[in-house]
């Protein structure tokens, strides 16, 4: 063994080196395998977005039939809060079974103000922004109580806070008690009636999942992700884990408050059981569980195939017990088989390396079919 | 840039047990102190301690003359202690270099941040693994990955716990030179360590922690001849001596 008392006077630069050189060898191998996700090019993805959006822009125009773009309302109005509730708790780790709390406080807000105020047609829209405001209040209080726990209790805390909404909006005189509220029902022409709900749908939408986008960018969303890795490392990095889990929660609560007061104009009643539904929230949570948790495009996918399937479901079968069925045993598939959601698994599994091969393999078969024309039968095949 | 850590009189149990038991302890300017002990005898409790991690029961902690007993563990950070864990603590689903930019950037542009996390990524030899899920590090690069985020933010003191713990000898080589460099230039060390080799190699002062209690402190040639210390660490049968 080297004598302790040199070894503590021995110059560093030999001694450096040596190590330093064997890393960057098994780096690139690591650096080449297992990379962070990524399908396709930026131009590729930012086309694909485009796409999207123009089909999602036509498609009412397309599909008159009111039933169609009903579906289409909804389902918009689910992508904007499973991206909504993604960004809270697909980035923060902290899996909130309660915001249902925000989406009823959102549609309350909205008919009693609309109620109130006398407001009709377009103009109750203008109260979707203050109905997100409220929410995002009211996220604010509940926040500082259930943030202060994790994990576990944490889901049991907005399990609770959601039953005392709903519990409060069955008692209280300002929600109608059981009977509920009537939003007002705008005049509009019947072949186009669902038209300006969609296309706000759309908005609200677009702007969850650009929030998101900014977000996952943003120091705030590294924050935030290095929150639901290790909390406690973060925080002795110098990183304010409650004002910055408190503002993800909040900014989610807005987005849901805006969709919820959409939503409750949109279907022209706000009734305790249906606004503070516990299945809209294992719903939303299904949705970014199967799309993918902590992703961008996750919800969005995940909404977009979930939630027109349950409504069709509903509609062909006129009782909710099949989505039912279908959406728990769903749960489970996810839970057990793809526990990181559809696209991150697809992404982990089409590596850059796999992508390569199967491009090469493809190519190959596409070049053995030129040379030899599929027209003549196999036997025509040399060697 | 440097600064002098001391604990002075710091006490802590858990229900019946008493991890640190009027714990006094200084870690000088600019220099490399080691902590050693035998197992359970409160060398991470005292690390927890200084760091905001643990509340004491009575004691203060200084950071040069500022108080800093009680502080959050955020606070600690940005007063300029930072620490690793036994344990190693990174965050396996962000990159490497995503890893290096969750400590707060102390005014630096988002551009020189960056460049300081790459810097630093060289610095310990792991900048080629920048793009890659910091989960999927071996343990001896998540280690380096450790330190070199702990470093981002020049923290004046730098609280190591077992650094050399578990990793090969060619890579505790490396993290020693890196240690001595680091400290070159100023920074203090406080380390916490199995390893005497590493340990009587590096540090300039050391000192013995006994079931929550300073048996003895002072330059390592005089610490590995110190009967009580051969006495309540490393037995009557050491083969070190």
């Amino acid at each position: 063994m080297t004598s302790d008392q040199a070894g503590r006077q021995v110059a560093p630069v030999p001694a450096a080196t040596a190590p330093a050189t064997t890393t960057p060898a098994t780096a690139a191998v690591i650096a080449g395998t297992r990379h962070a996700p990524r399908l396709g090019t930026r131009t590729l993805s930012a086309l694909g977005v485009v796409v999207l959006i123009a089909v999602i822009a036509v498609f009412p125009l397309v599909f008159t039939n009111p039933t169609v773009t009903n579906f289409g309302v909804i389902t918009l109005i689910f992508v904007a809060v499973a991206s909504a509730w993604n960004i809270f708790s697909g980035f923060s780790g902290y899996l909130s079974l309660g915001h249902a709390v925000f989406y009823g406080t959102g549609a309350y807000f909205l008919v009693v103000a609309a109620k109130d105020w006398n407001l009709n047609g377009s103009d109750v829209f203008w109260l979707l922004p203050l109905a997100g405001a409220v929410a995002a209040l009211i996220a604010v209080p509940l926040g500082l109580v259930a943030l202060r726990v994790r994990r576990h209790t944490f889901v049991v805390i907005t399990i609770a806070l959601f039953f005392i909404a709903q519990l409060s909006a069955s008692n209280l005189t300002v929600t109608g008690g059981s009977s509920g509220v009537l939003a007002p029902i705008p005049n509009w022409a019947a072949a186009t009636f669902n038209n300006p709900f969609y296309y706000l749908a759309m908005l609200l939408a677009v702007a969850a999942v650009a929030l998101s986008v900014i977000i996952r960018r943003s120091r705030f969303g590294l924050q935030l992700r290095a929150i639901r890795d290790d909390e406690d490392r973060a925080a002795g990095l110098g990183v304010r884990a409650m004002p910055v889990k408190l503002s993800a929660l909040v900014l989610s609560a807005f987005i849901t408050g805006m969709a919820g007061g959409l939503w409750v104009y949109f279907i022209g009643q706000a009734v305790p059981q249906f606004v503070f539904d516990p299945l809209f929230d294992l719903a939303v949570v299904l949705m970014v569980f199967f799309g993918g948790l902590g992703t961008i495009a996750g919800p969005v996918l995940g909404a977009l195939i979930l939630e027109p399937t349950q409504l069709y479901l509903n509609l062909v079968e006129s009782n909710s017990y099949e989505s039912e069925i279908l959406f728990g045993a769903l749960f489970l598939v996810v839970i057990l088989f793809l526990p990181r959601g559809v696209l991150p698994t697809a992404g982990e599994w089409l590596t850059p390396g796999r992508v390569s091969r199967l491009r090469s393999d493809w190519l190959a078969r596409r070049a053995r079919r030129t040379a030899n024309p599929p027209v003549p039968p196999p036997e025509g095949n040399p060697s | 840039m440097t600064a002098t850590l001391r604990a002075d009189g710091v006490s802590k149990s858990f229900g019946g047990l008493q991890a640190l038991a009027d714990c006094s302890l200084t870690a000088e300017a600019g220099r490399i102190t080691g902590l050693i002990g035998p197992n359970g005898s409160g060398k991470t409790t005292l690390f927890n301690a200084i760091t905001g991690y643990e509340r004491i029961d009575s004691g203060q902690v200084y950071l040069d003359e500022q108080r800093i007993t009680g502080a959050s563990p955020q606070r600690v950070f940005s007063l300029g202690v930072g620490r690793t864990f036994q344990l190693t603590r990174i965050f396996p689903r962000l990159t490497v270099l995503e890893n290096m930019l969750v400590p707060a950037n102390r005014g630096r542009s988002t551009r020189e941040h960056r460049e300081r996390a790459m810097d630093l990524l060289a610095f310990t030899g792991i900048a080629s693994h920048a793009r890659a899920l910091a989960g999927t590090l071996s343990y001896g690069q998540r280690k380096l990955l450790e330190l070199a985020y702990v470093l981002v933010a020049d923290p004046a003191v730098v609280l190591l716990d077992e650094p050399a713990g578990g990793v090969n000898p060619s890579l505790i080589h490396h993290i020693t030179d890196r240690i001595r460099e680091l400290n070159a230039a100023g920074r203090t060390f406080l380390i916490v360590e199995h390893n005497m080799e590493f340990v009587m190699g590096l540090c300039h002062q050391v000192t013995v922690l006994d079931s929550g209690s300073v048996v003895a402190s002072g330059p390592p040639e005089v610490i590995r001849t110190d009967p009580r210390v051969l006495d309540a660490y490393l037995g009557t049968e050491a083969d070190d001596a």
